[in-house]
């Protein structure tokens, strides 16, 4: 068999550029936690139905199992590992979850992360039916669900409370 | 005084980096190592072949590829069957797989060639250019067609019959025959699993420097690998290591082992030289990790004029796939726990575990209650309806009552140890839930709905379950010099928040700071001996033991600072890490007595002078006292008798689409005993979870094999796991608080406990709206339909007088 | 769950794409991937050359004018869902489009690829072929329309040529005294639907001149059928012009059965749209 071609791949993600070198094939989630080493983002079903993959594309959440790799070039890329604030501490999502318990074995938590941050930028102040629409794309088989929904709408607080503060 | 952490709502530890993206899963090891190699399997495709011929002649071509493995690669204890790992004289014909498939593949799934490459990518391609020559042989596919046995799944296996297996408390026929009423029920229940989020995985590395295997895996048994990888490697025990990392999820799949490529990996590992992983995609879980629950019941039941059940005879057909690597323990806990928190007077059941041509049948979160509960309260609501008796009511009458306990069933349950509960209060628990639910209004609500053209239903389902089985689980507390506490136990975490629990344990039992004391879970190299976790074991075992060792480390820093401190043991007391001499100001902290355990010849720094050879000791006596030990350590084990029964009651109150036969839930509620908790937000969290997985098992999830034994919906597009908008909007929970007396902390499982009843409660709730009986889990709606259609011609349900009320 | 090795360009210009398509018989193009990378992923298609449009100027419009919407091959199902003119224009597009899948893969997903992915379980394939709407597609060979009624082949099949890109997808506006209605019934909140059905009504005063209905999930192709002189029973007729099939998750007499329960719904909210719209255009 012939060698697979490599594509040099500039990926913006979370602020920094990683130059990387993948096939035209390797999702972009692979490239993210192998290439990138970033593992934060984790990988559940590959067909684009759990949503534990789900990063930021321009701000708005996709997954990354559903993109390639050299397909990311143009776009900036947030993952879990981008959340927390710049002086390192949870971000009101991320702290949200902490605070109700909205996470299990963590495995799922990080495209909830990454897509209620988005959520929450459309809607700031979402009712309880609109949390549960923000997350009703992700699968988890740990919570139930219960605080995840709770977590959104306490995140949407400490938004709010950080902004006044 | 320190506040008590045991019973508080203490956010979670290991959050911090679970938000951070800095939990590390297996599939995340060694992913800066350049070395690392990747792995793929060639799975069968048929249910049901021999193998005529691998060729693997066009794989080694590809570029990139490493090596490949099949059956006849295999040598010595790797060539033979994997491990059955808990036999049972029922089980006659116990029969497992092969690490790689000898001659026959038994169901679509199993491993025949195992690829090593440089990437997941090329292994994968590799895969796909092995051919391999099948004859195809018939599959058997399913209850109905094991029990047929036209066909054999295993030639050598007559009947497809694993095991036959029956007890009785009792005579339960003879009793049947003189009770004054009699009900027969024929219930079943289909297959579903686990499905956590991470599917399985390994990684294993090979040291020839030290001649040493370091095994990650993600699984519930670190300690059960690390016997099954030295065992068929032929390695010295003290040459394997095994570290869980965090896990993504088991709820009972991972506690099976050892999955072939759980030897595959380090097998490879060695003989390459490099470390090599396999992380498991969402097809291979589906076809080639374990399946449960698909089980057929035959029940009997004579009962007076009371709903007293006299006489209960159960006889059932439990699925247990391909092969029996987990032995009989999921039909044992079915037969044994179906009683629930009741007492007929006799009991008989006897089942027969079943060969089918579909993957292997573990333990799933419940193992066999959700269908014994199914079975139990179906009778129940089948004599309350007979009768015309409100449900709840049948059910009083059939409780065990507080003053009975221990209350010994007269069976031998799924430990090998006699079927006794511990404690429990089933009347106060019924009471709650009745209020909780709003049991006694129903009748209005439905009237009011009825009025708008809405149909409802309400529906009850109690279970009891044995948590904490045996045999046992170790701890072993290190003080540091720097007074932080390391704590290890040998079982694994999939999400339970052990460091967390555990570590209020500590806390509370040394006297010393929660933020001061780190767990360590499923790593051999700190606690070698360990069973695993399952049967909602491991807050009763681990979390007995790890007070247990506490006990013991405080005893030894109670004895050292006595001495130091001149006092009497008495007077001492420990808070916040510091002991001190009660009602004076001389005090001494952990840290420091930690150094003086250990007799030093050499200063490694400051605080440590103070244990050197010229500081301290009598020069008379050896520094180390005959009957002690340098450190400040406790550690100790925990071994029950038998296990401690948890219990809850669920109720559901359900709207079924008079149009659409749609389902939707409008009430939840949960009354749960687990005995004391010790983090009440971490069992809300479990019950919440077992709910949801419960909702899924009753009314979306199922494993539709066709009859050729191919998985139609192997995917999440198509098994229908449910959303944040399939679960109810909230759960109400309540709890009753029954210490057990079997553990020091008077705690029981929680784990499971939330998804045993869904099946039984939901099917209650919709037969109560429909007025026609369901007996077979799970429904969907279109199933809903084709019942209505079927019973079009009896009296509409809403009017029914025996239910609720 | 990897793809298969496949080369790859990311062409600048649509001639560029187009010439790289006609000269590659195994090639196929990537624009959302929403429908494509699952089944790259599954190994169930493998081409040899994937043509990356997403570097493609002008092809990222909805486009509002007075004869209806023009959804450009890049305009994800989100940005066409948050347009407020063509929901205005077209008020069918966003009742459709808040059920084609989840949020998230609407970010990605392009509502033109789902059209031409000819899934007759989409919503958006049905939504084109009830307004009788077209693609327009390109080639080395040059440009050509494509009426609904003539785009769908058979299950998962076009009538796109090999070197064909479908650049634009054009949703004829909604008449003043016309209204459209959608519903449907899936297993869970964001799968496909078990059933789905739309309906089309142009209006006459109280007159209902013309009905039509759209069907999801109940038959191989999007199939659209005349109810104006049916309205008694929609379902009916739909039925005769229908094969519901059984598969795991409902049986066809169930599918035929919310057939019976969604039409004459979907029928009457789409009237009473119609109704409430020509009571608005004809207010001062």
């Amino acid at each position: 068999m012939t060698t697979e071609q490599l594509h040099d791949v500039r990926l913006h993600v979370n602020g920094s550029v990683h130059e990387v070198q993948v096939p035209a094939r390797r999702l972009l989630s692979d490239a993210l936690r192998h290439d990138c080493g970033l593992t934060g983002t984790h990988v559940g079903c590959e067909h684009g139905v759990c949503g534990a993959c789900t990063v930021l594309v321009d701000g708005a959440p996709m997954r990354s199992c559903l993109m390639l790799a050299v397909s990311a070039v143009d776009a900036e890329i947030t993952t879990v590992e981008g959340l927390t604030e710049d002086d390192g501490s949870l971000s009101p999502v991320q702290q949200a979850f902490s605070d109700c318990h909205g996470l299990q074995c963590g495995f799922c938590t990080p495209g909830f992360l990454t897509t209620i941050t988005a959520g929450l930028r459309e809607t700031p102040d979402p009712t309880e039916d609109e949390a549960r629409e923000m997350i009703a794309g992700n699968l988890c088989r740990c919570t139930g669900y219960q605080n995840i929904v709770k977590s959104v709408l306490r995140a949407a607080e400490i938004e709010h409370e950080r902004s006044d503060a | 005084m320190t506040t008590k952490m045991f019973g508080a709502k203490v956010p979670r530890v290991e959050d911090q980096r679970f938000l951070r993206g800095q939990g590390r899963y297996v599939d995340d090891l060694l992913t800066d190592d350049p070395r690392l190699l990747h792995s793929a399997v060639l799975r069968s495709p048929h249910a049901h072949a021999r193998i005529v011929d691998i060729d693997v002649s066009d794989v080694l071509d590809v570029e990139g590829v490493v090596a490949v493995w099949t059956y006849d690669d295999l040598a010595g204890a790797m060539a033979e069957p994997l491990p059955l790992l808990i036999p049972h004289p029922a089980l006659t014909h116990g029969r497992t797989q092969y690490a790689l498939a000898k001659d026959e593949v038994n169901y679509v799934g199993e491993a025949i060639a195992f690829v090593v490459a440089v990437d997941r990518y090329v292994a994968e391609d590799a895969v796909s250019r092995i051919r391999v020559a099948y004859e195809q042989l018939t599959p058997v596919v399913g209850i109905a067609a094991a029990r047929a046995a036209t066909s054999a799944v295993h030639d050598d296996v007559p009947d497809n019959v694993g095991a036959r297996m029956e007890q009785e408390n009792g005579d339960a026929r003879a009793a049947i025959a003189r009770a004054p009423h009699t009900l027969t029920l024929e219930l079943d229940v289909e297959r579903s699993a686990c499905t956590p989020m991470e599917g399985r995985g390994t990684v294993a590395r090979w040291d020839p420097d030290t001649s040493r295997l370091t095994v990650w895996s993600s699984t519930q048994t670190s300690t059960g690998v690390r016997g099954c990888v030295a065992a068929k490697l032929g390695l010295d025990l003290a040459k394997v290591d095994v570290v869980t990392p965090d896990v993504g999820g088991g709820f009972g799949v991972k506690i099976n082992h050892p999955w072939p490529e759980e030897l595959l990996v380090p097998l490879a590992a060695m003989t390459l030289g490099k470390p090599v992983k396999f992380t498991e995609d969402r097809r291979e879980h589906f076809i080639s990790s374990a399946h449960e629950r698909a089980q057929q019941h035959h029940v009997e039941v004579g009962f007076d004029d009371d709903g007293r059940v006299l006489g209960l005879n159960v006889e059932f057909w439990h699925d247990h796939g391909a092969y029996t690597p987990y032995g009989l323990i999921v039909p044992i806990i079915t037969s044994t726990q179906l009683l629930g928190p009741y007492k007929p007077q006799n009991y008989r059941v006897a089942f027969e575990s079943l060969y089918t041509n579909t993957v292997i049948v573990t333990p799933y979160r419940g193992a066999g209650r959700p269908q014994g509960c199914f079975v139990m309260e179906r009778t129940m609501d089948a004599i309350a309806a007979y009768l015309g008796k409100d449900r709840t009511e049948v059910r009083s009458t059939n409780f065990i009552q507080p003053d009975e306990f221990p209350y010994e069933h007269g069976l031998v349950f799924q430990d090998g140890r006699e079927l006794t509960y511990d404690s429990g209060d089933y009347p106060a628990s019924l009471a709650k839930l009745k209020a909780l639910v709003g049991w006694d209004e129903f009748e209005d609500f439905r009237a009011e709905m009825a009025a708008q053209g809405r149909r409802v239903g309400i529906g009850l389902a109690c279970y009891v379950e044995g948590t904490g089985v045996g045999p046992y689980e170790g701890a072993h507390v290190h003080v540091e010099t720097s007074g932080k506490v390391k704590v290890a136990t040998g079982l694994t975490t999939q999400g339970q928040g052990h460091q967390t629990a555990f570590a209020q344990i500590v806390a509370d039992t040394l006297g010393v700071r929660f933020e001061d004391v780190e767990i360590t879970t499923g790593d051999t190299r700190k606690m070698p001996y360990a069973v695993g976790t399952f049967a909602s074991r491991a807050a009763v075992m681990s979390g007995s033991a790890i007070h247990l060792a506490a006990l013991r480390a405080k005893e030894k820093a109670l004895r050292i600072a006595a001495e130091a401190l001149e006092a009497s043991e008495d007077d001492l007391e420990i808070a916040d890490g510091v002991v001190s001499v009660r009602g004076t100001d001389a005090s001494i902290d952990l840290g420091t007595i930690a150094v003086l355990s250990n007799p030093l010849r050499y200063a490694f720094d400051e605080a440590s002078k103070a244990a050197t050879q010229f500081s301290v000791g009598d020069p008379g006596k050896p520094p180390v006292a005959e009957d002690d030990e340098p450190g400040l350590e406790g550690k100790d084990f925990y071994s029950p008798p038998r296990s401690t029964f948890a219990n809850g009651m669920h109720a559901v109150i359900v709207e079924t689409d008079p149009d659409t036969a749609e389902i939707r839930i409008l009430k939840y509620a949960v009354v749960h005993d687990c005995g004391h908790l010790i983090n009440p937000m971490i069992v809300e969290g479990q019950i919440h979870g077992g709910v949801a997985q419960g909702v899924g098992g009753a009314l979306y999830e199922r494993m539709a094999y066709d009859e050729s034994g191919q998985l139609l919906n192997a995917s999440f597009m198509d098994f229908l796991m449910p959303y944040a908008t399939e679960v109810p909007t909230s759960i109400d929970i309540d709890h009753l608080e029954t210490p057990s007396p079997l553990n020091p902390l008077g705690i029981k499982g929680a784990g499971e406990a939330g998804v045993i009843p869904s099946a039984a409660v939901f099917a209650a709730a919709i037969e109560d709206a429909e007025g026609f009986p369901i007996t077979s889990m799970p429904i969907s709606p279109s199933e809903l339909f084709e019942l209505r259609l079927a019973h079009t011609d009896e009296p509409h349900p809403t009017t029914t007088p025996t239910t609720a009320g | 769950m990897k793809p298969a090795p496949f080369a790859y360009l990311r062409p600048s210009s649509l001639e560029e794409a187009l010439a790289a398509l006609a000269g590659e018989q195994g090639a196929k193009v990537l624009a959302g991937g929403q429908s494509l990378v699952p089944l790259l992923n599954m190994r169930l298609a493998a081409p040899s050359m994937l043509i990356d449009i997403n570097a493609l100027p002008d092809l990222g419009h909805v486009r509002v004018a007075e004869d209806g919407v023009r959804v450009g091959a890049l305009a994800r199902h989100a940005e066409v869902l948050a347009s407020s003119e063509a929901e205005r224009a077209q008020p069918l597009l966003g009742m459709a489009l808040r059920h084609v899948a989840h949020p998230t893969i609407r970010n990605r997903g392009t509502t033109v690829g789902s059209i031409v992915h000819a899934d007759a379980a989409a919503e958006m394939p049905m939504v084109l072929r009830l307004l009788d709407g077209s693609v327009d597609v390109a080639s080395v060979r040059g440009r050509r329309t494509i009426p609904a009624a003539e785009l769908f082949a058979g299950p998962l099949e076009s009538t796109l040529a090999h070197d064909e890109v479908a650049v634009e997808a054009f949703f004829p506006g909604l008449a003043p005294d016309a209204g459209v209605a959608f519903q449907e019934i899936a297993r869970r909140h964001g799968d496909y639907a078990l059933v789905g059905v739309a309906a089309h009504v142009e209006t006459d005063g109280d007159a209902v001149t013309r009905a039509s209905l759209g069907f999801v999930s109940v038959s191989d192709v999007p199939v659209v059928v005349d109810v104006t002189h049916a309205l008694g029973d929609p379902a009916a007729k739909a039925l005769a012009e229908l094969d519901p099939a059984d598969d795991i998750h409902a049986s066809a007499a169930y599918r035929a059965h919310l057939v019976k329960v969604l039409a004459p719904r979907v029928l009457a909210a789409a009237t009473d749209h119609a109704r409430s719209r020509a009571g608005e255009a004809t207010q001062p």
